[in-house]
C-alpha cells in the first residue's frame, strides 16, 4: 500500500535561550495507509516532537513532511490549521477536554469549523460517542467522567470529523492497566474496522503490542523498526 | 452563532470573577447612564432655549432683585414686544424635601410670553379673578393629587407674610400642560399682586424680567439698549439671551458637563484596568484549552476572534444591564431635573463605549491567544 505519511531528512531544532538545539537529526520515515504504528523510545528522545510534525502541529526546521500527498511542511498558519481540521484527529495523555463543556460539546468542537448544520453536527457527535461507547454520557462534564471515559470522549472528538489519521501522544499514560487496554483495544478497532491510520507515542511495551508496527527513537534518530505479524 | 455556547462557557469558567467583573461594569454604566442623562437633560434645556427671549437680571448677582418699575420702562424699548416678570419664591409643600418650583407672576403678562404653556381659557380667567389663585403644572398636580378647588399651603424659605409666618395659602384654579417642555409641568405659578401685598420686605421689586423680542437677530442690540437704560443706577441690569441665562444658571450649580466628564473618565479608566486584568488572567488560565482549539483546527485569527467576542459579550451585556438600570432609575430624578426618560442618545453612546471598552480590554489577551504556540502550550511551556 502507498505511504500515507512520508518524512525525508526531517530536522527539528529548538532555540533554548540563544542556543539552537537539534532534537531530530534527519528522520526518514514511511508509514503506510492502515498502519497502526507505536513510536517508542526514552523520555526526551523526540517522540512528541516527531508526532507533532506528523500531525501538523509544528513544522520542521528542514526536510519534507508529506501526509496523504500534501507537503505539510510547506503549509503554515491558517492553511495548516484547516488541513489539521480535515485530516488529523488528536488524542493526548491528559485528554485535554474543555472542562466547562459537556462531553457532547467537546466532541462537537472540530465540527464548528465545518459548514454542517446544527442537526448534522448533533448526528455526527452522537455517532462518534456511540463508537466509543459513551452515548449515555453525552451531557456529562469532564469532571463527572472517569479517566477512561474522558479519554474515550477525546477519541470521539478525534474521530468526529472522520480524519484518515489519528495521532496519539501517550494516550494511556495516565490510565491503569485495565482501562489502558480498553482504550488500546478501541484504537485497534478503529484501525482495523475503520481503516484509520494510527500513530501512537508510548513508552509502555504492552501498549506497543496493540500496534502493527513499532518504531524506536533514540536521541533524535530512528534506531530500529519492527513489523509485527497482524494477529 | 454556533460559537456562542463556547464563548458563553469560557466567560463563566470562573464564576465569582466573572460576576465581580460584570458588576463593576454594570455599576460603571449605571453611573454613566445617570450622569450623562442628567447632563443631557440640562444641555437640552439650554439647546431648546427660546431665541426670542431675553432675561434681565440684576448685574450684581442674578439672585438680587430689580425694581418693578423697570418692567414698564423696558416695554417701551424699541423691538421689545412683551415683558413679564418672575421671582423666586422658594416654596415647599408640607415637608422641606417636597420642594416646589414656585413663582409669583402677573397672569396677563405671563401669558403673552409663555407660549409653551397650555391652559384652558376659563381656568386662566379664574386665575386672573382670584387673588390667592394659583395654576399648577400637570405633573406637579398629579404628584400631590391636587385638584382644582383645593386649598394648598406652601411654606416659603424666603418670604414672610405681613400677618406673620411663612406659610402661604393658595387656591388652585387651573392646571396647565407644556407638551414640549415637560419640566415646566412641575411649576407652581401664582399672582404677583397677592404676593407683593402680603410680603413683609422687598415690596415693589421682582426677581428677574423676561423680555420677548420680535426679531431674534436684534437680540444683542436690544440687550445692550436695556442695560444702557439702567447704567449708573443703583440697580444695574445684565441682559442675556435665554440660552446664556440657562448656561449661567447651570454654572451656579457647577460646570456639570465638566464634572460629569471627569467622573466618568476616572471610572472608565479604572474599569479598563480591572476588566483588562481579569480578561488577561482568564486567558492565561485557558492556555491549554486555547491550544486544544488550535489543535483541532481553529486558526490563529479564529482564536483571536473568540477571545475578543468574550470581552465584547461581557462588556456589552453588563453595559446593557447598567443602562437598563439607569433607565429604570432615571424617572426618580424627575423632581430634580424635570426629565422623565433617559435620552436615547445616551443609551446608544453607552453601547458604543461598551464596545470600545471591550476592544480596549480584550485586544491584548486576544492577541496573546492568537500568538500562542500549540506545542509550547501543550507541553506547558
Ligand atoms: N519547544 C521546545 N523548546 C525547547 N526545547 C524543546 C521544545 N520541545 C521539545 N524540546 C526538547 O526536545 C527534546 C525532545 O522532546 P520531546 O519530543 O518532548 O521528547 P519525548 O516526547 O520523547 O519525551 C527534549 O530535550 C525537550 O526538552
Ligand atoms: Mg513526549
Amino acid at each position: 500500500m502507498a505511504a500515507i505519511i512520508s518524512l525525508r531528512n526531517v530536522v527539528k531544532r529548538y532555540l533554548r535561550g540563544k542556543q539552537s538545539v537539534e532534537v531530530l537529526h534527519g528522520i526518514d520515515l514511511d508509514i503506510e495507509t492502515g498502519d497502526f504504528v507505536a513510536l517508542m523510545g526514552p523520555s526526551g528522545s523526540g517522540k512528541t516532537t516527531l508526532l507533532n510534525l506528523i500531525g501538523g502541529l509544528d513544522t520542521p526546521s528542514s526536510g519534507e513532511v508529506s501526509v496523504a500527498g500534501v507537503r505539510i511542511d510547506a503549509l503554515g498558519g491558517a492553511r495548516l490549521a484547516r488541513w489539521r481540521a480535515r485530516n488529523v484527529g488528536f488524542v493526548f495523555q491528559f485528554y485535554n477536554l474543555l472542562p466547562q463543556l459537556s462531553a457532547q460539546r467537546n466532541v462537537e468542537l472540530p465540527l464548528l469549523l465545518t459548514s454542517l448544520s446544527a442537526a448534522q453536527r448533533r448526528r455526527n457527535v452522537q455517532a462518534a460517542l456511540a463508537i466509543v461507547g459513551l452515548s449515555d454520557r453525552a451531557h456529562h462534564k469532564p469532571s463527572e467522567l472517569s479517566g477512561g471515559q474522558a479519554q474515550r470522549v477525546a477519541i470521539a472528538r478525534a474521530l468526529v470529523s472522520d480524519p484518515t489519521l489519528l495521532v496519539c501522544d501517550e494516550p494511556t499514560g495516565d490510565l491503569d492497566r485495565a482501562t489502558a487496554d480498553e482504550i488500546l483495544g478501541l484504537l485497534q478497532t478503529l484501525n482495523r474496522e475503520q481503516g484509520k491510520t494510527v500513530v501512537m507515542v508510548t513508552h509502555d511495551p504492552k501498549a506497543a503490542e496493540f500496534a502493527t508496527h513499532q518504531l524506536y527513537l533514540d536521541k533524535g534518530e530512528l534506531v530500529s523498526r519492527s513489523t509485527k505479524a497482524v494477529a | 452563532m454556533k460559537f456562542l455556547p463556547l464563548i458563553w462557557a469560557a466567560l463563566w469558567r470562573k464564576k465569582t470573577r466573572t460576576v465581580f467583573t460584570l458588576l463593576s461594569i454594570v455599576v460603571a454604566f449605571l453611573l454613566f447612564g445617570m450622569l450623562q442623562g442628567v447632563n443631557a437633560a440640562f444641555n437640552s434645556a439650554v439647546d431648546r432655549a427660546n431665541v426670542n427671549r431675553l432675561m434681565v437680571a440684576n448685574a450684581t448677582a442674578f439672585t438680587e432683585s430689580l425694581p418693578y418699575a423697570y418692567l414698564t420702562q423696558i416695554e417701551s424699548v424699541p423691538g421689545v414686544s412683551a415683558v413679564s416678570q418672575q421671582s423666586w419664591f422658594g416654596g415647599y409643600y408640607q415637608d422641606p424635601k417636597n420642594f416646589v418650583f414656585s413663582f409669583p407672576v402677573e397672569p396677563l403678562r405671563w401669558r403673552r410670553i409663555g407660549t409653551e404653556y397650555r391652559i384652558p381659557e376659563d381656568q386662566f380667567d379664574a386665575w386672573v379673578r382670584t387673588r390667592t389663585g394659583a395654576v399648577v403644572g400637570a405633573q406637579l398636580a398629579a404628584k400631590y393629587g391636587w385638584k382644582i378647588g383645593d386649598r394648598v399651603p406652601l411654606h416659603s424659605v424666603i418670604w414672610t407674610k405681613a400677618g406673620g409666618g411663612s406659610d402661604w395659602e393658595f387656591d388652585i384654579v387651573g392646571i396647565f400642560t407644556s407638551p414640549e417642555f415637560a419640566s415646566r409641568e412641575n411649576q407652581f405659578l401664582f399672582n404677583y399682586s397677592y404676593f407683593d401685598e402680603a410680603r413683609v420686605f422687598g415690596k415693589g421689586r421682582v426677581g428677574w424680567l423676561v423680555v420677548q423680542v420680535a426679531d431674534p437677530r436684534a437680540s444683542a442690540r436690544i440687550a445692550a439698549a436695556i442695560d444702557h437704560l439702567f447704567a449708573n443706577s443703583p440697580d444695574e441690569t445684565e441682559t442675556k439671551t435665554e440660552k446664556e441665562f440657562q448656561q449661567s444658571f447651570l454654572k451656579q450649580i457647577g460646570d456639570i458637563n465638566f464634572i460629569v466628564t471627569r467622573i466618568l473618565f476616572a471610572v472608565f479608566f479604572s474599569l479598563l484596568f480591572a476588566t483588562g486584568s481579569s480578561l488577561m488572567q482568564s486567558m492565561r488560565e485557558r492556555i491549554p484549552e486555547l491550544a486544544v482549539l488550535k489543535t483541532v483546527g481553529f486558526t490563529d485569527a479564529g482564536v483571536l476572534r473568540l477571545v475578543l467576542a468574550e470581552s465584547v459579550m461581557l462588556c456589552v451585556l453588563a453595559a446593557l444591564a447598567g443602562l437598563a438600570a439607569a433607565a429604570l432609575l432615571f424617572p426618580a430624578l424627575r423632581d430634580a431635573i424635570g426629565v422623565v426618560t433617559l435620552p436615547r442618545a445616551v443609551l446608544a453612546e453607552g453601547v458604543v463605549i461598551a464596545v470600545l471598552l471591550a476592544l480596549a480590554t480584550g485586544l491584548l489577551p486576544a492577541w496573546r491567544a492568537r500568538r500562542l504556540s500549540i506545542v509550547d502550550a501543550l507541553a506547558g511551556r
